[in-house]
């Protein structure tokens, strides 16, 4: 019996964490507030983003996105990490029942629960990366990524030796298909001799994958990668490496961000750069300005909303530099049109 | 009831001090992280019961924990170590897709109960392979059912990405509204938090479990096959066909965890690129719930608590994410070393009765 009666004390320990959980139900509202004055003054616009599972330290667009995020003045910026897709609805319902003024969801992952959610709260405020959402409240932002693939194609197709040339995709998705597209285009424009061999891992973040596919294209001859797989790209980073550090002349093209800065100069002949930060900031900066419209946008070379990295002129020489200046021109003015899903 | 009790208490002296430690553990690590762990205790309580929509949301959160978390008790109340929960979970998640999807014309009283059920035996099915090769070849269960796990990953993303996939998406169609199992007026009720039938149905499992484990002839042999197999085969118990029977009816249980996640929360499936984890958090909750089914749902609602408040620590206390693994990782920790609690606790037990320390 002395059992029972320590279960029971248990039990109304229990019950009573329970009932006294239930009892602050109305606090919510005061304690998210004081959470808000704890971190200076509470007029100030207050901005949330949810990452897909790549999480905020992903070295791509979800890191990007955040430090378009921070560098945002005037606003309170504050980010939550999904690890499951479990977490998407609940973590973007955190910052839009909060009484954020706006939530970004950054990733494809989260079309379907920003599409959800801004269908039960009209009154908010949200913007998505990489998909659309068709929402009177939602910003979707895309990209061309097969224009600015195309500018990293020519440099490739310029500076091949072995004429052979990797891609290596994260998933066969309509967002990475466009920089394969793009990049095979680019590379036909100026080497129609150069052979691009394809390889989707089918994973964003298992890097042992982006070292295995790179290995296999390097051994077949490629001298060029370029990766669009986010954090199996760095498998890809890791592959080149230690090639070059055994005397094999290999590059890597990098995405997303500036890579060079990651990776070093040694491996990275240029980078793909898709200013997920730009538009995070600029479309933020809208909701402080009070011109914030829901709709969908594009951005592309025109834009600036993509385009190859500054730092190129490192390894890239400046006659195919201007080569790709060129070929920008020309997509602008739309003398090129650059195909979003590859030729087979 | 008394006997519940029994089965119970023993342990849950030991489950709730070593919570207890757990989570002063996890408070010394916040400190150290320059963290307030009073602050973040309290948001985590915040986030879990601060309004209706967390609430029902913890309780989604729970539902699969209990299942898998019952699937690797069942299996180690007969002495197996069923580490394929996680299989055993994708393998049912996908036949309730298939289910949900494929099957079509059929009312929803008819169609929903299906997909569940389609669910539950297929993960069983998927299980009793591992329960066949060791009953007959005797190969250890631990390594078929982790290879097992892989395989039911790649099979899963094998069927959604070949027949089920929604154009230009990297998940299946949505499942027919028959399919569904979502409480829509309960969910209204709850700013639109996802409840479902799972719940009542994890519920009537682990009733289910009590019952058959220690009220039926069938649940007996199974424990005498895990307390000593040698003895039971003495004594004329077939030990090879209890061990696929266990394995098969802790499968179902796992593959009913995913039944019930697709049917009631995601309402589609998606190409996974790593598995989702809740078949192996069902071993921590077993742990915790000393493979007794009524410590199984404290457990759940334990670790489901847990894991859902994390958003609110983070969000709160600026606590990142990880810190409340540590807490959950500690508090498994000392329920597995129960040593460490026992003497913890040992001076306020010998005090009343010498012989009997605990």
């Amino acid at each position: 019996m002395k059992k029972s009666f320590k279960l029971t004390i248990v039990m109304l320990l229990a019950l009573t964490v329970v009932l006294a959980g239930c009892g602050s139900k109305k606090d919510n509202t005061g304690s998210s507030a004081s959470a808000d004055t704890a971190s200076s003054d509470a007029a100030k616009v207050k901005v949330g983003m949810v990452t897909d599972v790549g999480g905020v330290n992903d070295k791509s667009f979800n890191q990007s996105a955040w430090e378009g995020l921070q560098a945002l003045s005037g606003a309170k910026a504050e980010y939550l990490q999904s690890t499951k897709p479990d977490d998407y609805e609940t973590n973007l319902n955190k910052f839009v029942k909060g009484g954020y003024d706006l939530t970004w969801g950054i990733g494809m992952d989260l079309g379907d629960a920003i599409g959800k959610i801004a269908g039960q709260n009209p009154n908010a405020k949200l913007a998505i990366i990489d998909a659309t959402v068709d929402q009177p409240n939602v910003k979707s932002v895309t990209f061309s990524e097969n224009e600015g693939s195309f500018l990293v194609g020519v440099v490739a197709g310029m500076m091949t030796k072995s004429n052979k040339i990797g891609f290596v995709g994260g998933a066969q998705i309509p967002v990475i298909e466009r920089f394969e597209a793009g990049f095979k285009a680019g590379i036909a424009a100026v080497n129609p001799n150069a052979e691009l061999l394809v390889n989707y891992t089918g994973a964003f973040d298992k890097p042992d994958l982006g070292k295995t596919a790179a290995s296999t294209f390097y051994n077949d001859g490629a001298d060029i990668v370029f990766q669009a797989a986010g954090a199996t790209g760095t498998g890809v980073f890791n592959e080149a490496t230690a090639r070059v550090r055994s005397g094999q002349k290999v590059w890597v093209i990098g995405v997303d961000k500036d890579q060079s800065l990651e990776f070093g100069d040694e491996v990275t002949l240029t980078s793909m750069i898709k200013r997920v930060d730009e538009a995070v900031k600029r479309v933020s900066q809208e909701v402080i300005d009070g011109s914030f419209k829901g709709g969908s946008e594009v951005l592309g070379l025109k834009e600036n909303g993509v385009g190859i990295a500054e730092t190129s002129s490192k390894n890239v020489p400046a006659d195919v530099l201007a080569k790709v200046d060129e070929y920008k021109q020309k997509i602008i003015s739309g003398e090129v049109t650059v195909p979003t899903t590859p030729t087979k | 009831m008394n006997k519940i009790f029994k089965i119970f208490s023993g342990s849950a002296t030991v489950s709730i001090i070593a919570i207890i430690l757990g989570l002063i553990v996890g408070a010394i690590v916040m400190l150290v992280g320059g963290y307030n762990p009073l602050l973040a205790y309290q948001s985590l309580f915040t986030q879990v019961f601060g309004n209706t929509y967390d609430f029902g949301e913890t309780l989604r959160e729970i539902t699969p924990l209990v299942l898998t978390g019952l699937a690797f008790a069942f299996a180690a109340r007969t002495g197996l170590f069923n580490i394929g929960g996680e299989g055993q979970f994708i393998v049912g998640m996908t036949a309730a897709t298939v289910v949900g999807i494929k099957v079509t014309g059929l009312p929803a009283i008819i169609h929903a109960p299906l997909a569940i059920i389609a669910g539950g035996l297929c993960g069983g099915l998927w299980a009793a392979i591992v329960g066949y090769l060791k009953a007959k070849r005797g190969v250890n269960e631990v390594i078929t059912s982790i290879m097992l796990n892989w395989i039911a990953l790649y099979l899963a993303n094998y069927i959604v990405r070949h027949f089920l996939l929604m154009q230009g998406k990297q998940r299946s169609e949505d499942i027919l509204p028959t399919a569904s199992i979502t409480i829509q007026s309960l969910s209204d009720l709850m700013n639109s938090a996802r409840i479902h039938w799972g719940m009542l149905l994890a519920v009537l499992v682990a009733v289910f479990f009590y019952y058959f484990m220690w009220k039926t002839k069938q649940g007996y042999e199974l424990r005498a096959v895990g307390s000593n197999p040698n003895a039971a085969q003495y004594a004329g118990m077939n030990v090879g066909r209890n061990i696929v029977k266990a394995m098969f009816i802790s499968g179902v249980f796992a593959g009913l965890a995913g039944a019930v996640q697709i049917l009631g929360v995601f309402h589609n499936q998606t190409v996974m690129s790593g598995s989702p984890g809740t078949g192996f958090d069902g071993i921590a909750v077993g742990l915790i719930g000393m493979n007794n089914p009524f410590g199984i749902l404290l457990g759940a609602i334990l670790f489901g608590t847990l894991t859902y408040g994390s958003a609110g620590m983070s969000f709160g206390a600026g606590v990142p994410p990880e810190l409340i693994r540590i807490v959950i990782g500690s508090i498994i920790f000392f329920i597995a070393a129960q040593g460490i609690v026992r003497w913890f606790i040992k001076p306020f037990y010998s005090k009343r009765k010498k012989e009997k320390v605990l």
